[in-house]
């Protein structure tokens, strides 16, 4: 049943990529260079969106918190996030989009991927040498700006209902979403 | 249906279609991530060569790995290896054939010669392949490192208003930002 369900999500998800413009490395890096903002629109409605419609359902209790999971937070997210950032700029890729790139045909994501498996297996590699080093100092742990009702997660703003925190971050990202030029370039030939 | 045969979807449907997808992902099984995959791939095909993983009974998934990442959490990467038919690892492979049939899902055959838009980055040669590779290599160290990706941290982390989320955005875009500007300065 399981495995039905990740050929089904995993599916869903790789075709909703490809048709979002998400595995075209242009697109991306057009997102990244703030010249097609087309990406980024889609991006912050998605997470508006996905944030709005989960804390309904979990405030309204038709959903329970365990099928969350939150990711503890630590120097490494912020380092690791920014050479993600490097490799991301210089691709135009990053993980999820170079599969469903391949899936599309395109060669270079086959690079990409075989680079990718190397960078994974340093790390594999370097791992016991640097667990006890900074990069692994604590952030916050598992923490969550909105209340999921999971004790094992902490929340950083406890006293406000969790639907209202969710709520204006997604309300914020929406109309970022909206406000948002689709493209930028006219101004910049201009 | 179909707005599903177009090559690409405008922002509006991207977005809404992306975010029920994150979200139908949590409410059947669990958030999204991708990046944790490329261990277990690696992890696969080291164990052919050598005895990366072993089975323990007092571990708590019953398997351990003399390798300190494949160890941690109770031995949860090394149980993945030796199991590959997991949730977590179809659903990337599932992914790959998403993306083949939505690019052969288009009303007009010739826009699905993807390699043929006049950008730099998509017309491919030895310089490019490099690049691709190189980005690759910092893109899986800097999100295994973050503990994971653009998915996971980034859609999945944000959407449930996890601090990490928020904080692997903030460290990847303020390089990705200014690196993309300064390496395609010309309408790339």
């Amino acid at each position: 049943m399981n495995i039905m369900l990740a050929i089904i999500v995993g599916f869903l998800f790789g075709f909703v990529l490809q048709k979002a413009g998400a595995a075209s490395p242009a697109k991306i890096i057009g997102m990244l260079r703030l010249t097609d903002l087309h990406l980024m629109k889609a991006i912050l409605l998605g997470i508006g969106i996905s944030s709005l419609l989960l804390f309904t359902l979990l405030s309204a209790g038709i959903i329970s918190g365990n099928h969350l999971s939150i990711k503890t937070s630590y120097m490494g997210v912020i380092a690791g996030g920014a050479i993600l950032g490097l490799g991301w700029a210089m691709a135009g890729f990053c993980p999820g989009t170079s599969l469903v790139a391949a899936g599309a045909g395109r060669k270079d994501a086959l690079f990409f991927i075989t680079g990718g498996l190397v960078g994974a297996g340093i790390f594999t590699l370097s791992y016991g040498s640097i667990q006890n080093s900074w990069l692994f100092d604590d952030l916050g742990g598992k923490a969550t700006l909105a209340t999921t009702g999971v004790e094992k997660y902490s929340v950083m703003l406890p006293s406000l209902p969790a639907l209202w925190v969710a709520g204006a971050i997604a309300a914020v990202f929406i109309i970022i979403a909206v406000l948002l030029p689709a493209s930028t370039a006219s101004s910049e030939n201009a | 249906m179909k707005f599903l045969y177009k090559q690409q979807w405008n922002w509006k449907i991207s977005g809404l279609a992306l975010g029920l997808t994150f979200l139908l992902a949590v409410l059947l099984v669990k958030p999204i991530g991708v990046s944790t995959q490329f261990v277990i791939f690696d992890g696969i095909v080291w164990n052919l060569f050598s005895d990366v993983v072993v089975e323990d009974n007092s571990s708590k998934t019953g398997y351990a790995s003399p390798n300190a990442y494949l160890n941690k959490s109770g031995g949860k990467y090394a149980s993945n290896i030796a199991n590959p038919l997991n949730y977590s690892f179809v659903f990337v492979l599932a992914m790959v054939l998403g993306g083949f049939v939505a690019s052969r899902m288009q009303s007009n055959a010739s826009e699905a010669d993807s390699n043929n838009l006049a950008v730099t980055c998509d017309k491919p040669d030895s310089k490019r392949y490099l690049t691709v590779f190189f980005g690759g290599v910092l893109v899986l160290f800097g999100a295994r490192l973050a503990g994971g990706c653009t998915s996971g941290h980034m859609m999945s982390g944000m959407m449930q208003t996890s601090l990490s989320g928020y904080l692997f955005a903030m460290g990847a875009f303020a390089v990705a930002v200014p690196v993309a500007m300064l390496m395609y300065r010309r309408n790339a």
